[in-house]
């Protein structure tokens, strides 16, 4: 019954969402309030339904419902009740459910909240919405049913992949789906404003939150992911540059970019016809990494079943939806009015070389990700392009970027004055050779990039406080003056700080882990010590656990230092029985922004484990950085001038300026 | 400045970054990319020592054997040939014989391939999709290889972006 019910309300959400689809444009052409305002009724309705099915899945899974082949692949009675929950989106059917119920979601909030906006351009919006969600609706629908039973209902599920089943599955994928899926909002906007003919400076203004929204998720989303892929994977990898991660990359780069060109629109109304390109093209890839992971196209660590029939309808939502976007825009971008003149050296040139490095550096994660693909089809070779390839394109292009983050906040709008912003930044610029002269001294003789890395890092990061002690003219005026000044400024301004210092912390971890990273591989029988990095790791024994759904050996390592005993770690070995497969669980110590972590290989015949041993420098930065970039969207976000649906200052003006008439 | 003169500046400036972007992209391409081959066409290309590849193949039944600190040799086959693998380290939790398996060296003087990363891309019943594929090119491919999982379609390992089977080095 809950199946079919849930089966039911995702086909009334297609329904819905085709008359979401047309009623509303044909309204907007009649000029007809009613049928434009059919779109709020629908969204919203849409999105409840949408939930309903969500729900419905979720409780066959929660009550582990058999006969419905979804929840018999990927679920077990045994299994926690969190994993449980989890695995309604560990697998093809369910995420793409997850997926069209955040892209509800997100129509529904800006039905909700989208009062502000002129009634002909939400009517707009919400349509464009609708017309994503009917193509993956449709897709759901046909080659995707979550909701399938099976004839003769099995008593035993097949268990989730033992990889899956961790705290990870449960934040990484609705988190970066928020994100994939909440620039489909931008992308709407822009569509619609393609549409209409019209854009302008409050355009920008609408747009901004929704974008930054999306983006917060999908930073937090891609490093949770990474953390995940760290500590799951058991040999302390971060980053593989591997296809679905660079999927998720991509629309990351264009968002950042989408993020400071709107910047420049709302605020100069300048670069009007970049910003809606962008955002097209950000939600673009945004479809692109659907269609790389959902299709099985790639073959990869995240190597995804093969079948046809979903790739071939992707490829197809793909091109209508890229294609028809890029060709609305050739069509319509010239009609829209250009924007106001900029000096290159002033705000907006700033951000104008930030779009143009993001995006570049995008082109280059793009090429490098499709080129094998491509290769492939074309001649039937098979490549493979890896860390090396990214790491020679990716890296010479953030430099740059990097080096120029802490101008840009310095410049002024218009005309810049370069002298004067590089004259603020000497605080900053002396910091940074200082660290870079300490940290080739510490190490000398080791690497020679590194400390370079550091140097631009240490400029990041003080350039970021540089502005804001410029800001409120810290040392310059009383203190008390200038506190009162810092509780003063904008969020936005402390936002603008907190993001780029993240670049800066990030890069710092992502340098030192890379270069001072110490590993030790061996096999150890009881007793035997191991050391790292000044630490010594003694193995007091091997006990066998039983867990819910597995069975798992469990390694007891004694940590001490200089004789003193810091802690103990249990990383284990677990085995799935369901699905006869082993996952290793990996120990974690954390010491300051370090880690040692221990991951477990093969027992042999005579006793001994293979144990790897890893001490990793200041690794934890490398995720810090990502939450303070976060950290500072969301500041951003609760900045008065953005907060959505904010009344305008100018309606306040005219409303009292009419109660004093 | 005139707003021509502005938007040269600009277009010259964009056109300097992309020139950069493209020398970089098309040197990296020609270093730092990996082709993939399997034991019957590293002998047809005559892959010299030292040239970096991908080897994929099926691990020979009772081929592998483990030596002293971590070392372990197995054969890979690909049904008309095989080749000898070394490799030093823990091997992935789904490395088994018989199975699927890849990896990431290149030969050495005496004709035995030293791979520094064994990648396991696989669950219990999947085959690497290279491997997959080279074997059905080749004529080797044996239904029941696929069987299992071509029965149950949607029973593959599914990550919603997330990560599945890592490489191991």
């Amino acid at each position: 019954m809950i199946a079919e019910s849930g089966h039911y309300a995702l086909v009334l959400a297609l329904g819905l969402a085709l008359i979401q689809s047309i009623v509303p444009i044909v309204g907007a052409r009649w000029r007809d309030a009613a049928l434009m305002n059919v779109a709020r009724s629908t969204a919203l309705a849409q999105l409840l339904f949408v939930a309903a099915s969500f729900a419905a899945l979720v409780t066959l899974h929660v009550t582990s419902d058999f006969s419905v082949a979804n929840v018999y692949e990927n679920s077990h009675s045994l299994k926690p009740l969190l994993y449980k929950i989890t695995g309604v989106w560990g697998n093809h059917e369910g995420s793409m459910l997850l997926w069209v119920s955040i892209l509800a979601l997100f129509g529904g909030l800006v039905a909700a909240f989208g009062n502000n906006l002129p009634l002909s351009l939400r009517a707009h919006v919400l349509a464009v919405q609708a017309w994503v969600a009917s193509a993956f609706y449709l897709f759901i629908l046909i080659t995707s049913n979550p909701f399938l039973r099976i004839a003769n209902p099995p008593l035993e599920g097949r268990d989730l992949n033992p990889v899956l089943q961790d705290i990870g599955l449960a934040v990484h994928p609705p988190m970066l789906y928020l994100g994939y899926v909440g620039f489909s909002i931008s992308f709407s906007f822009a569509v619609a404003a393609l549409l209409e003919g019209r854009i302008d400076a409050a355009w920008a203004r609408w747009v901004r939150p929704w974008t930054l929204m999306a983006w917060i998720f999908l930073t937090l989303g891609i490093a949770m992911g990474s953390y995940w892929a760290y500590y799951e994977l058991g040999w302390g990898g971060w980053w593989f540059w591997d296809p679905v991660e660079n999927a998720s990359l991509m629309p990351w780069l264009a968002g950042t970019a989408l993020l400071h060109s709107a910047l420049v629109m709302e605020k100069r109304n300048a670069l009007k016809v970049w910003t809606v390109l962008l955002s097209i093209l950000t939600f673009s890839l945004s479809l692109l990494g659907t269609f790389l992971v959902r299709s099985g196209v790639l073959t990869s660590v995240h190597a995804f079943a093969t079948d046809p029939t979903r790739g071939v309808f992707i490829l197809l939502i793909l091109f209508v939806f890229i294609g028809g976007s890029l060709s609305l825009y050739a069509w319509r971008a010239p009609a829209l009015k250009q924007g106001g003149l900029f000096a290159p050296i002033s705000r907006e040139g700033a951000l104008v070389l930030n779009n143009l490095l993001l995006t570049t550096a995008c082109a280059t994660v793009f090429i490098g990700t499709l080129y094998p693909l491509a290769l492939e089809v074309l001649t039937g070779e098979k490549i493979s392009v890896g860390a090396p390839f990214f790491n020679f394109t990716f890296a010479p292009l953030f430099v740059p970027l990097l080096l120029a983050v802490p101008f840009g906040p310095l410049l002024a709008w218009k005309r810049g004055d370069l002298l004067g912003a590089a004259q603020r930044l000497m605080v900053a610029g002396i910091v940074a050779l200082v660290a870079m002269a300490l940290v080739l001294a510490w190490t000398y003789g080791g690497a020679t990039l590194a400390p370079l890395a550091i140097g631009l890092a240490a400029f990041v990061i003080m350039g970021a406080l540089c502005d804001l002690a410029e800001r409120i003219a810290l040392f310059r005026i009383p203190l008390s003056l200038s506190l009162r000044r810092a509780r003063g400024l904008p969020r936005a301004t402390w936002g603008t700080a907190f993001a780029h210092a993240g670049l800066g912390v990030a890069l710092i971890g992502i340098v030192c882990e890379t270069t001072w990273n110490s590993e030790y591989i061996g096999s150890m029988k009881p007793d035997d010590v191991a050391r790292v990095a000044g630490y010594q790791l003694r193995l007091d024994g091997l006990n066998p656990r039983q867990g819910p759904n597995f069975r798992e050996m469990v390694a007891q390592f004694t940590v001490t230092r200089d004789g003193d005993k810091i802690s103990v770690m249990t990383p284990s070995k677990r085995n799935f029985t369901t699905r006869g497969a082993s996952t290793t669980e990996a120990a974690l110590l954390t010491r300051g922004a370090s880690q040692l972590y221990i991951s477990l290989g093969d027992t042999s015949a005579d006793g001994a484990i293979a144990v790897r041993i890893y001490h990793k420098p200041l690794v934890l930065m490398i995720w810090w950085g990502p939450v303070l970039m976060a950290f500072g969207g969301l500041l951003s976000l609760s900045d008065r001038r953005l907060r959505v649906g904010a009344p305008k200052p100018a309606k306040a003006a005219a409303r009292a300026l009419q109660a004093a008439e | 400045m005139t707003r021509k003169q502005r938007r040269l500046t600009l277009i010259g400036c964009a056109l300097v970054v992309l020139a950069i972007a493209a020398g970089l992209v098309l040197n990296a391409l020609r270093d730092s990319i990996v082709f993939f081959s399997t034991p019957s066409m590293v002998a047809e290309k005559h892959l010299g020592p030292g040239k970096r590849f991908r080897l994929g193949g099926l691990v020979q039944p009772g081929s592998l054997q483990r030596g002293d600190n971590l070392a372990v040799t197995f054969t890979v086959a690909d049904g008309s040939a095989t080749l000898p693998v070394a490799y030093k380290g823990i091997l992935p939790d789904l490395f088994r014989e018989g199975q699927g398996v890849v990896a990431e060296g290149a030969l050495d003087a005496s004709g035995v391939f030293r791979a520094d990363t064994v990648l396991a891309k696989h669950d219990e019943n999947y085959m690497p999709k290279d491997v997959a594929d080279a074997l059905k090119k080749q004529g080797h491919w044996k239904d029941d290889y696929g069987a299992k999982s071509d029965n149950r379609p949607g029973a593959m390992p599914s990550a919603s972006a997330a990560p599945t089977q890592g490489a191991m080095r």
